[in-house]
């Protein structure tokens, strides 16, 4: 006697192709979604800013004219203020991940630190632009200067590196790790010629993402004091700066037509520079991929 | 008679006790993973160039007995030892005794085949390289002794700056043993070394051990019967954390004095 009955499950067999299609369907719908969406938005952004794309575009200052205005103070001030947060949050995130993965025991305070580090991911930036300004801007006496901004945005992408790099690390298998203590080899031997090569490829992609973050992020430096109108490029890190992000919200908010068709001019060249950043992660991905 | 030849038997064996230079010496070694007792008092001396072979059933403590000559077991949190472990005349539990000292002395070959994600070459060339050694002569040097040490040499070594992971598993095993090789230790721990091989590289391994035993020291844990039989000088069979037996492999394979080595050996259990 058979516990299945063969007649019932044969029955089922439609619907239940039926719903697989379904959600096929469904799933498909999902990313057309937001695939229109993006597609709306370039072209708009392509109609409205192709006009007035040009290479005066890229090396003028603004101007209230917007024939002669141009993005170069606040691409310059991009590029400077990236030069700071560069550097000083992949030294900090991936020293600090370094020492919680490797180093720190795993007791009550480290679990603590740990959660509160994954908090701080989700904080609103424009907290950190406040930190920025008591901590920087006064406290340190630095001023609205680019080393200020460039220290607010480290703080800011910072936990978003620590939890990046902390997941590469965690990938390194423990099998190699072992072959390497068996040898002989220092725990610093062991995380320098081994793990942080193996997870160095998530790490980088991780920095790369985040500072592509930090590249649109508007908030934090506005609260420090960036201008809005700067006719001049930052000659060093005390200079005072503006970025593409707050040019472009000066522009968006001008009664202006044409300020708005500038805006999206300087959208495309945003765009493009994190179009070129996210390849850099993804050939970093790619080329240092290692199989384990 | 009967009892006359058991004498015997008994003298020889202790005779052959006294033949050996021991490399180890364990003394009443207590191991606990918190409040599990998984080694209990064991005792016996492991000889120099000869290969000394552990056995027992799952979960015995041969694993975290050989992990506890080079101290690996140290990595795990949870652990507590008690007792000492001689090697050369010095207690590697001794606080001045460098664990990366020992290491560099007592070599290990895990169970899974662990090559770093680097070429042949580096991989080899890792054990030197941590311990110092810059001049690339004598990097190479080393590379190729330790490949052909290891019976691996002809096989690689047109492909030296390929990475490790495009080698089969029989492959990448010796090539773990040839890094093992090249920091020219005293002793090689291997940990159930052909587990996760085909017969055709257990074999290979198991040459290769036979070779090997002729400069080094040689403890490994095999939870296969034959191969202990096949390769060992001396056997000790694990049960729940304590050595049962512990003597020449013909002697514990053929005559075994304890009724519960005879039960394993003959496949009662395990």
């Amino acid at each position: 006697m058979s516990l299945i009955n063969k007649e019932s499950v044969k029955k089922r067999m439609g619907s239940r192709v039926a719903a697989n299609g379904f959600a096929k369907f469904l799933f498909i719908l999902a990313t057309s979604f937001s695939l229109i969406v993006l597609g709306v938005l370039i072209y708009r952004i392509l109609v409205d800013g192709l006009p007035y794309l040009s290479l005066d575009f890229i090396t003028n200052f603004a101007s209230r004219m917007p024939e002669r205005a141009g993005i170069w103070a606040a691409l310059l001030g991009t590029i400077w203020i990236m030069a700071v947060t560069a550097p000083v949050s992949f030294i900090l995130g991936v020293g600090t991940a370094i020492y919680l993965e490797e180093y720190a025991k795993k007791n009550a305070f480290t679990k603590f630190v740990q959660v509160n580090i994954a908090n701080l991911a989700g904080v609103p930036s424009i907290v950190f632009g406040l930190l920025g300004l008591t901590i920087f801007v006064r406290l340190a006496g630095l001023g609205s200067s680019v080393l200020a901004g460039g220290l607010t945005m480290s703080l800011l992408i910072l936990p978003v590196i620590v939890v990046a790099s902390q997941e590469a690390i965690r990938t390194v298998p423990k099998e190699i790790r072992e072959a390497s203590f068996g040898m002989g080899a220092t725990k610093w031997q062991t995380i320098r010629r081994i793990v942080f090569p193996a997870a160095l490829p998530g790490i980088l992609t991780g920095t790369i993402l985040a500072l592509s973050r930090a590249v649109g992020e508007t908030a934090p430096l506005l609260v420090l004091g960036a201008l809005a109108y700067v006719a001049f490029v930052p000659e060093n890190l005390f200079s005072q700066f503006t970025v593409l992000p707050i040019q472009l919200y000066n522009w968006t908010s001008r009664p202006q037509e044409d300020f708005h068709m500038l805006a999206a001019s300087g959208i495309i060249i945003l765009m493009i520079i994190l179009l070129i950043m996210n390849s850099i992660a993804v050939y970093i991905r790619n080329k240092f991929h290692k199989r384990f | 008679m009967d009892i006359t030849i058991n004498k015997q038997l008994v003298q020889k064996d202790i005779k052959k006790e006294e033949q050996f230079t021991p490399v180890f010496k364990i003394n009443n070694l207590n191991l606990w993973y918190g409040q599990d007792h998984a080694l209990k008092d064991i005792k016996f001396d492991i000889p120099e160039k000869q290969v000394t072979a552990i056995i027992g059933p799952s979960g015995c403590g041969k694993s975290t007995f050989i992990k506890t000559l080079n101290r690996m077991v140290e990595m795990i949190p949870i652990v507590r030892m008690s007792g000492e472990i001689v090697y050369r005349e010095k207690n590697i539990f001794d606080p001045k005794y460098g664990v990366e000292e020992l290491r560099t002395q007592v070599g290990m070959v895990f169970q899974k085949p662990n090559p770093f994600p680097k070429s042949i070459y580096d991989n080899v060339a890792y054990g030197p390289r941590i311990h110092g050694i810059k001049n690339k002569k004598v990097l190479d040097e080393v590379v190729e002794k330790s490949l052909r040490g290891a019976a691996i040499w002809d096989e690689v070594k047109d492909r030296l700056n390929e990475n490790a992971y495009g080698l089969s598993g029989g492959q990448q095993q010796r090539l773990c043993i040839a890094r093992c090789l090249a920091i020219e230790p005293d002793v090689i721990l291997m940990d159930e070394p052909t587990s996760a091989l085909d017969p055709i590289s257990t074999l290979k391994v198991e040459e290769l051990v036979q070779e090997l035993k002729k400069d080094y020291s040689i403890v490994i844990v095999t939870h296969n019967m034959q191969q202990a039989a096949r390769i060992s000088d001396r056997t000790a069979f694990f049960l729940n954390g304590e050595v049962v037996e512990y003597t020449d492999t013909s002697t514990l394979f053929s005559n075994p004095s304890d009724k519960r080595t005879e039960d394993y050996i003959t496949g009662r259990f395990g």
